[in-house]
């Protein structure tokens, strides 16, 4: 699938600001979090920052952004839909609770960070959604896809989380051994994908897709439509050397599990305010560097059964 | 609305494509575009589509322009035994059409009346989700629109009451020359193309995707076997090989004989 970086930032960016969203409220539901206006501020200030920015740049990838609106109304069927409406909703818990950060004697804080956390959690879970039920893209079409969107969300959420509570001198040593446990997550989750992803054949090809390997006969593209690259081709044929991949993988595996796992355990043992800001920013650019890498081989390695039409015979 | 009808009427309009007469002309390609396009109101762009002459500071560059209909080329078997398959590809109006239910908007729909499905124009956001949805490649994002386009089966054929009744087919049905590609009613056994897929044993495209399409394409017909019969040379190479005195008549013998020389 071509890596459309629109979507790419989109995913990434709303990503880390919706799991930003999702662990403010619930710690904040706990009590993990300080009642201090400008931490809060900057919290849910840079969660709804990176949700429209993501959301925003999801529109570059309209061809008519002027009637996005009209996407908020097949909510019955389209995980699309339902993905526009929840990333809607959730700014209304999330604006309620971020007054009840600001103003603690005004507003509630702790249900309504539980129902942004809520709202968020479902915006994402929607999002991983749209690429697993698509059943002619056999890779996405896989039980680890939503799990990944989520965790990495969560993954990106907490470095940031645990970044601004660095910055604002309310660091605690159990936001390490947090982003230490979403760090592992995500790398069982990735490497479960990937093995995966390497291990299932699809049943669809170029015999099955022109019906004409009934009996088993090899069906090899002959002659192709056209002499240059139509629309199918450059949005479903999109290739990536296995190489490339493996190369892209190795520095998936460090920059979402490595280096910030190792960064997690050195914050606990720091107690002075520019060490922990150093480590957990050091943290926070690695997962933004290793999310944007992810998602590009996401779309990189998927590919989409249409190709049996253009020359692969296995897909 | 982008939920599958809900009381489909049984009625399922579709073409049958016989991959045993089709000779890999185009001409239901280029008919098709042609129809499309031609008119003031067609729901087809002309833009690329031939080649890459509209190109926007050389990144569009390529005839990548949205045609409807594909005719590709297909090798199946090996060695003598191979053969050449020509594969027209267009929407196949499916029955589960996942293109359908993933659009957020409501411009994809399949009416419930004959099951074609549509993209409204004036709705669709081009966000190319049902290109995703489709496994047949049968939807394509128009540059000029921004907007996904699609096979109508020339709706505007079809009922069209102007058009004498004979002309009521889709453009690639009328002006296939082989006659390979026949359009009616698959909901109805009894109608023409049902019998003629019951007949030759016509089949879905990638059936195991439950998709259900509607169009069905009728499988080669199998090779006459030439060994048993001494009297049909299998190949040319066998023909030029056999010495028959009966061959020709005498003049065509002194030809031979003087050109042989």
């Amino acid at each position: 699938m071509h890596p459309a970086l629109s979507v790419i930032i989109f995913t990434t960016a709303s990503g880390a600001g919706y799991g930003l969203l999702a662990l403010s409220g619930l710690f904040a539901a706990v009590d993990w979090l300080p009642r201090d206006g400008s931490a809060g501020g900057w919290a849910i200030g840079s969660a709804l920052v990176l949700v429209t920015g993501g959301l925003l740049a999801s529109t570059a990838h309209l061809g008519r952004p002027e009637r996005a609106w009209r996407a908020l109304s097949q909510w019955r069927t389209s995980w699309l839909s339902r993905e526009g409406l929840l990333a809607l909703a959730s700014y209304v818990p999330a604006l309620v609770f971020l007054a009840g950060w600001l103003l603690p004697e005004a507003v509630p804080w702790g249900p309504w960070g539980l129902l942004a956390a809520v709202a968020a959690l479902l915006t994402v879970y929607a999002t991983g959604k749209i690429y697993a039920t698509l059943t002619p893209i056999p890779a996405w079409n896989n039980g680890l896809v939503v799990p990944g969107y989520l965790v990495l969300g969560g993954l990106g959420g907490m470095q940031i989380l645990s970044l601004i509570m660095a910055a604002t001198d309310h660091y605690h040593e159990r936001f390490g051994w947090i982003v230490l446990l979403f760090a592992t997550c995500a790398a069982l989750v990735k490497h479960g994908y990937w093995r995966d992803i390497a291990r299932t054949r699809s049943e669809t090809g170029s015999a099955t897709a022109t019906g004409l390997g009934a009996g088993g006969e090899r069906v090899r593209l002959l002659d192709a439509p056209h002499t240059t690259d139509n629309f199918v081709m450059r949005e479903m044929g999109y290739r990536i050397a296995r190489r490339h991949a493996t190369r892209l993988r190795q520095i998936c595996t460090s920059t979402l599990f490595a280096v910030p796992a190792m960064l997690a355990l050195v914050s606990t043992l720091i107690d002075n305010w520019f060490g922990l800001v150093v480590t957990t920013a050091l943290a926070t650019a690695s997962v933004a560097i290793g999310t944007l890498i992810e998602r590009w081989l996401f779309f990189a390695e998927a590919r989409h059964v249409v190709t049996a039409y253009y020359g692969s015979e296995t897909v | 609305m982008t939920a599958l009808p809900a009381s489909p009427t049984g009625r399922r309009l579709g073409l049958v494509i016989d991959l045993d007469i089709c000779v890999g002309c185009h001409a239901c390609a280029v008919n098709c575009k042609e129809w499309n396009f031609g008119g003031h109101s067609g729901p087809l762009t002309d833009w690329n589509s031939f080649s890459g002459t509209e190109d926007r500071g050389g990144e569009d560059a390529g005839a990548w322009g949205v045609w409807f209909n594909r005719v590709h080329t297909f090798e199946v078997g090996d060695g003598p035994d191979s053969r050449t398959v020509h594969f027209p590809r267009s929407c196949l109006h499916c029955e589960d059409a996942a293109c359908v239910t993933v659009c957020p908007t409501g411009a994809s729909y399949k009416r419930e009346e004959d099951g074609i499905v549509l993209v409204n124009a004036d709705t669709c956001i081009g966000c190319k989700l049902c290109s995703w949805a489709c496994p047949y490649g049968a939807r394509e994002y128009d540059h000029a629109d921004g907007v996904m386009k699609k096979c109508t089966l020339c709706i505007d054929r079809i009922y069209n009451e102007n058009l004498d009744e004979v002309d009521r087919v889709p453009a690639c049905v009328s002006t296939c020359p082989a006659s390979a590609r026949h359009f009616g009613d698959l909901g109805d056994p009894d109608s023409a193309v049902s019998v003629l897929v019951s007949e030759r044993g016509g089949y879905d495209l990638m059936p195991e995707l439950g998709y259900r399409p509607t169009n069905k394409y009728l499988p080669p017909r199998p090779r006459r076997d030439c060994a048993d019969n001494e009297e049909v040379p299998v190949s040319l190479a066998d023909l030029a090989d056999r010495d028959d005195p009966e061959i020709g008549s005498g003049l065509l013998r002194w030809v031979d004989a003087v050109l042989s020389r």
